[in-house]
């Protein structure tokens, strides 16, 4: 009776149903990186001298890290980038300042409809507000005059850096200096644009904050740079969506994302990546190689990353928290699926800085196909953290017999009153649940489905509401023509 | 770079004793030194770039000149002392690293079992080592390498099919000689056919305050149907290197138990790994280390499970004083083939100091679906309450950490079925404690 | 309505069935008695599709549909329900989520509207009246933290959810107290008709006290070695297995 499973694996695996092209006039930059590249970008963008001078320097910087020095403990494996032969701006050729969502290209509009996010909807019905960067550029924000009532500050990156200047020179790089690591520097030199929040003393956002970004031109790279700042006793809840359409090649995307949290504040930063996963034999994809980290800088406060990963043909991702004020809570909760050919090494760290410190990381891992999953941890309890705590629970499913889970979880303790607890288990998905669920009427892919969506339950309960409902149709998407 | 520089110490000396040789520099086993030195020569020691030896810097050894020692140092007194009661069927002596024959007892053992110095089984069986050494302990590292290099003395057990071996097997390590730093490289060999048991117990310790160095390797085969259980002690001085790496491999059916334990030692490095390399085989490995001062103990196992049906076990426990510092790093690697697979790790540490440090990586690395494997990893401290609820029923303080640690190490206890090794294993923990 | 015609079973090298038959027509209800390893449980993994069972021979029909042909969505959907010896543990998956999947499913299968929760929702609060089910159990995640009766219970309730044409208890006695299982026997009760057909696999008689059998039929070593009415699961109980295994000598010289 197992020929069901070949009935299963002869489904065909499923569209990747964001992969369309748009078609819109772009105002590209020759392929290639050089002083002269980032030049041209920053006065597109009309930068300041400060801001150019710090991406000539993280220029500088890596130019000087080798590239065998690019980071390769993860464990994956793909052919070496070649830097020469990205576009680094690539932006809708129509003027880009909008004064409303009705001078917005509609082709671009209807893209994000495509997407299910459309802007006009949004805008009424759901009172989410949304930033959407189409390859290179932010294009239009919405509800940035209710948020400002509240002294809200939520614009694009390039906005940010002519409107706010003090904030941005303030905070930029200070989580995530330039010298971080090889795509840290390259992010810093080129970014092209991104999102930019700050939230001010005592102010709790009254709505979801909301990104999207979308990779359109062939060639491009995004290295879009988000910087987020709740002051003291802010609250913010932030969403992250990812889109790209089908390409043969491989597109790079190295993003950069620094959160700052002051005391009492607390930030939710919440993800559902779709990039291109690439097709069933491999081929094209996104590499996503993104350094997101968040800094707990004032007492009692509180970061916390949701993160659900189904695309990209590779994925590199460590989204952290250092923990350096006392009471301060990191949490890190992460769904990351991969099917047919893709790789992805993703983990958290969670570095205890102050006393009394806080750390939960829930981490489920999905491996269909002949894909490999990696689950890549640090929890660092530093001298002087006293009576710092740390949950982990890292649990890996298997679907499938050509598929690989793997867990490498650090943990480094200093301190005597630390208590870390880790714990992980592996294993397949259950024949018997499996047969349970049919025995009751619900078909195979259905019955997997239920199954991995339960297995999910802890993750997706930390998503805002829509989110989570996206985040399992996602789910069910990437895991389509699995085997049971 | 004194990395080089202490390379090319232990190469001249390589050199040295190859021209102190006879007919021996001609033999195929010296051949298979010469391959070593020259790996040890592309290698050098490891550092901590090489994500293996991340957490253990091995640079102190820099500091030393090690060199050879002489057996007469020890007395049988000495020697006797270290006996273990219930164990002490069989006991094989090395001082400063070479064979004792007056301090060691072998009981007359059945037809075809060797339990045998190596240097004289190269020199009456050439063939049998041949056959086996340097075929499971592949060289990785800079430490292998040398050890293979300078490959003499250490253990033959060798146990054919069916034969019985009788009593336990004592190897027993005695290193040091005042005002020398001295070295040892003892190459250990069992090889177990189908159908047989044995116990071994491997112990370590120090004459003196000098700072040795041990440089210790064992390849075991176990055979199909057979049971090797191995208990490794460590009670060096406090100044003492201890590089250890046991390497076993396993037939259908078999059961292969490995105990490490460590309580002395300066910087100490083991490396224990297992291959289950054929069906319904199971890999237990268990350790316990209890650290002081500026110990360094780091524990490396690998379980790699290349066969369906198998199972693992393993769980390291330890209790970590002072300024010292606890490494663990533990690898399940479960190969595409090896479905069915229940392997189950867990590790746990106790910080008795603010000034204690423990690193631990427990990896899963599964290429299997049809699998049940789960580790678990914790780290934290005795409980004040339960210290409180001893010290108000008249315990006192010291004792009452002595009586939660000794309970910590329970799970390891209650996994020991010799008794002996048992009650030994309860006193030196207990005598470690104070 | 189930059709059971010489029917041979493999369990990878071992041959469990040796040529079963049995018909089952609507309304009626069978018990199918055996000692430990005769094949019960097998019979009723069969009907329901499970993976690991070669069927070497014969067949397996249900109103002229072969079963043996379906996948056991298939079959569930036509009205086979099977309740596990052993349910198993779902975490995450709420009782009410999974059952309101799987009778939409069903309903649609059939041609039928799919209730949305409104709906869903009354009708398992009538169903769950009948089994006495604890809404609380509905919430939690399918049989995870169940008591060995809640979960048999929970099977019962999946039966007056689903009202399949023919229902397979396998050991659903087994680990229940009296109280438990009078109630189980009586959400059985409630399920028979004119229209279905119930298949009781049990080891023990004290079931068909409650649930009061047509027919009784013993499996040794993958045969029916004696079939007969409800009296004959009394004189089993009476007279233990060896009676119908090693029937007395006299019996024996065929």
């Amino acid at each position: 009776m197992s020929t069901d499973l070949s009935n299963v694996e002869e489904l065909a695996i499923s569209d990747y149903k964001y992969g369309f092209e748009t078609d819109i006039e772009m105002d590209v930059v020759p392929k290639g990186l050089s002083e002269e590249t980032i030049r041209i970008i920053s006065a597109k963008k009309n930068e300041p001298e400060w801001m150019l001078e710090w991406r000539l320097k993280a220029y500088r910087h890596w130019l000087t890290i080798k590239h065998e020095d690019q980071p390769h403990w993860a464990n994956i494996s793909y052919p070496a980038v070649d830097f020469q032969d990205i576009i680094y701006y690539a932006a809708p050729k129509r003027k880009i300042e909008l004064k409303s969502l009705d001078e917005v290209d509609p082709e671009l509009l209807k893209t994000f409809e495509k997407l299910g996010i459309s802007l006009q909807e949004q805008k009424r019905l759901t009172g989410v507000a949304v930033d959407a960067v189409f390859d290179s550029v932010s294009v239009t924000t919405t509800f940035k005059e209710e948020l400002s009532r509240l002294g809200i500050i939520f614009c694009s990156m390039s906005e940010a850096i002519q409107e706010h200047p003090e904030l941005v020179k303030k905070y930029i790089g200070s989580v995530v200096p330039y010298t971080d690591n090889f795509y840290a520097a390259l992010n810093s030199a080129v970014f092209t644009d991104g999102s930019f929040c700050y939230i001010p003393k005592g102010v709790r956002c009254p709505m979801e904050l909301s990104t999207y970004f979308r990779i359109n031109t062939s060639g491009t790279g995004q290295f879009e740079r988000t910087l987020l700042i709740a002051d003291e006793g802010g609250y913010v809840s932030y969403l992250e969506g990812c889109t790209a359409p089908m390409r043969d090649e491989n597109q790079l995307h190295a993003a950069v994302v620094e959160l700052i949290a002051m005391d009492d504040a607390t930030i939710k930063y919440s993800t559902v990546q779709n990039w291109y996963p690439g097709d069933k034999e491999g081929k094209g994809g996104i590499y996503n190689f993104v350094t997101k980290r968040g800094a707990c800088r004032g007492n009692n406060s509180k970061i916390t990353w949701t993160q659900v990963e189904t695309g990209s043909a590779i994925t590199w991702k460590y989204p952290s928290c250092i923990l350096q004020g006392d009471n301060s809570i990191g949490e890190f909760y992460s769904v990351a699926v991969t099917n047919n050919h893709q790789q992805a090494d993703t983990g958290t760290k969670m570095i205890h800085l102050g006393k009394n410190t806080k750390s939960t990381i829930v981490s489920k891992g999905i491996s269909a196909g002949k894909s490999n999953n990696s689950y890549r941890g640090l929890v660092k309890v530093h001298k002087n953290a006293d009576n710092a705590r740390n949950f982990t629970q890292c649990d890996s499913l298997l679907i499938g017999d050509r598929c690989g889970a793997h867990t490498f979880p650090y943990i480094e303790v200093s301190n005597e009153s630390a208590k870390v607890e880790h714990e992980a288990t592996t294993s397949k998905i259950g024949e018997d649940q499996l047969f349970y669920l049919r025995q009751r009427g619900i078909a195979q892919e259905d019955a997997i489905n239920l199954i991995v969506n339960g297995y999910c339950k802890d993750v997706f309960r930390e998503l805002p509401m829509e989110f989570a409902v996206e985040a399992q149709k996602l789910l069910s998407i990437s895991l389509e023509g699995s085997v049971g | 770079m004194e990395n080089t520089r202490n390379k090319e110490y232990y190469i001249s000396e390589f050199k040295k004793t190859e021209q102190s040789m006879n007919g021996e520099a001609s033999s195929a086993f010296h051949q298979i030194r010469k391959q070593a030195i020259a790996r040890f020569d592309e290698m050098g020691f490891p550092t901590v770039k090489n994500e293996d030896w991340k957490y253990t810097n091995v640079k102190q050894l820099f500091d030393f000149d090690f060199t050879g020692g002489s057996a007469g140092v020890v007395t049988k007194k000495d020697v006797d002392a270290l006996h273990i009661k219930g164990l002490n069927e069989n006991i094989i002596v090395l001082v400063n690293g070479v064979y004792s024959e007056k301090l060691s007892y072998i009981k007359k053992q059945n037809s075809g079992i060797i339990i045998e110095n190596l240097n004289s089984v190269l020199k009456n069986n050439p063939e049998l080592v041949l056959e086996h050494i340097g075929k499971y302990a592949s060289i990785e590292n800079g430490f292998t390498a040398l050890n293979t290099a300078f490959a003499k003395e250490g253990t033959v057990i060798f146990i054919p099919d069916n034969a019985e071996v009788k009593g336990h097997i004592h190897i027993l390590n005695i290193t040091g000689e005042a005002g020398k730093h001295i070295l040892t490289q003892p190459r250990n060999l069992i090889v177990t056919g189908k159908n047989t048991k044995v116990n071994i117990i491997e112990s370590y310790h120090s004459t003196g305050i000098e700072e040795n160095f041990v440089n210790a390797v064992s390849e075991v085969v176990v055979g199909e149907n057979s049971s090797v259980e191995i208990y490794r002690l460590q009670q060096e001085n406090s100044g003492s290197f201890h590089i250890n790496r046991t390497q076993a491999v396993q037939a259908r059916n078999s059961v292969f138990t490995h105990y490490s334990v460590t309580l002395g030692g300066g910087l100490v490095r083991n490396d224990t790994n297992v291959l289950l390399d054929a069906e319904n085989c199971t890999g237990n490995l268990y350790g316990l280390y209890l650290t002081e001062g500026s110990q360094h103990v780091d524990n490396h196992t690998l379980i790699d499970h290349a066969k369906p049906h198998c199972q693992s076990n393993e769980m390291y426990k330890g209790v970590l004083n002072d300024n010292s510092r606890g490494v663990f790093n533990g690898k399940v690697f479960v190969r595409e083939d090896a479905q069915k697979t229940n392997a189950y790790q867990s590790n746990k540490a106790i910080l008795l100091a603010n000034t204690a440090t423990i690193d631990t990586k427990p990896q899963l690395e599964i290429y299997a679906d049809d699998v049940k494997c789960s580790h678990g990893a914790a780290i934290g401290q005795l409980d004040d309450e339960a210290v409180f609820y001893l010290r108000s029923r008249g315990i006192g303080a010291d004792l009452a950490k002595t009586v939660l640690i000794r309970a910590f190490a329970n799970d390891i206890f209650e996994t020991i079925e010799n008794e002996a090794f048992h009650e030994h294993l309860n006193n030196l923990v207990f005598e470690k404690l104070g | 309505m189930l059709t059971v015609k010489d029917l041979f079973v493999r369990v990878e090298d071992k041959e469990i069935l040796k040529g079963i038959n049995l018909e089952v027509n609507a309304g009626e209800v069978h018990a199918i008695m055996g000692p430990n390893g005769s094949g019960k449980s097998t019979l009723a993994n069969v009907i329901a599709g499970k993976d690991g069972y070669e069927v070497t021979g014969g067949s397996v029909t249900m109103d002229g549909m072969d079963l043996l042909d379906m996948s056991p969505e298939e079959r569930a959907r036509e009205g086979v329900f099977l309740a596990f010896q052993y349910p198993v543990e779902i975490p995450g998956v709420s009782n009410a989520t999974f059952l309101k999947t799987a009778l939409n499913e069903i309903r649609k299968h059939k041609g039928l509207e799919e209730l949305d929760a409104m709906n869903f929702l009354k009708f398992m609060r009538e169903k769950m009246k009948v089994v006495g089910i604890d809404e609380k159990l509905i919430n939690r995640p399918v049989n995870q933290g169940f008591s060995g009766g809640e979960k048999k219970r929970n099977e019962i309730f999946q039966l007056q959810m689903l009202q399949p044409k023919l229902a397979v208890l396998d050991e659903t006695d087994s680990g229940l107290d009296i109280d438990a299982l009078k109630i189980v026997s009586n959400g059985v009760n409630l399920f028979r008709s004119k229209e279905n057909a119930v298949v009781v696999v049990t080891h023990y008689q004290r079931l068909l006290d409650y649930i009061i059998p047509d027919f009784v039929h013993v499996l040794v070593d993958g045969r029916i070695v004696k079939s007969g009415g409800k009296e004959l699961a009394l004189e089993l109980e009476e007279k233990g297995y060896d009676w119908v295994i090693n029937p007395e000598p006299a019996a024996a010289t065929v």
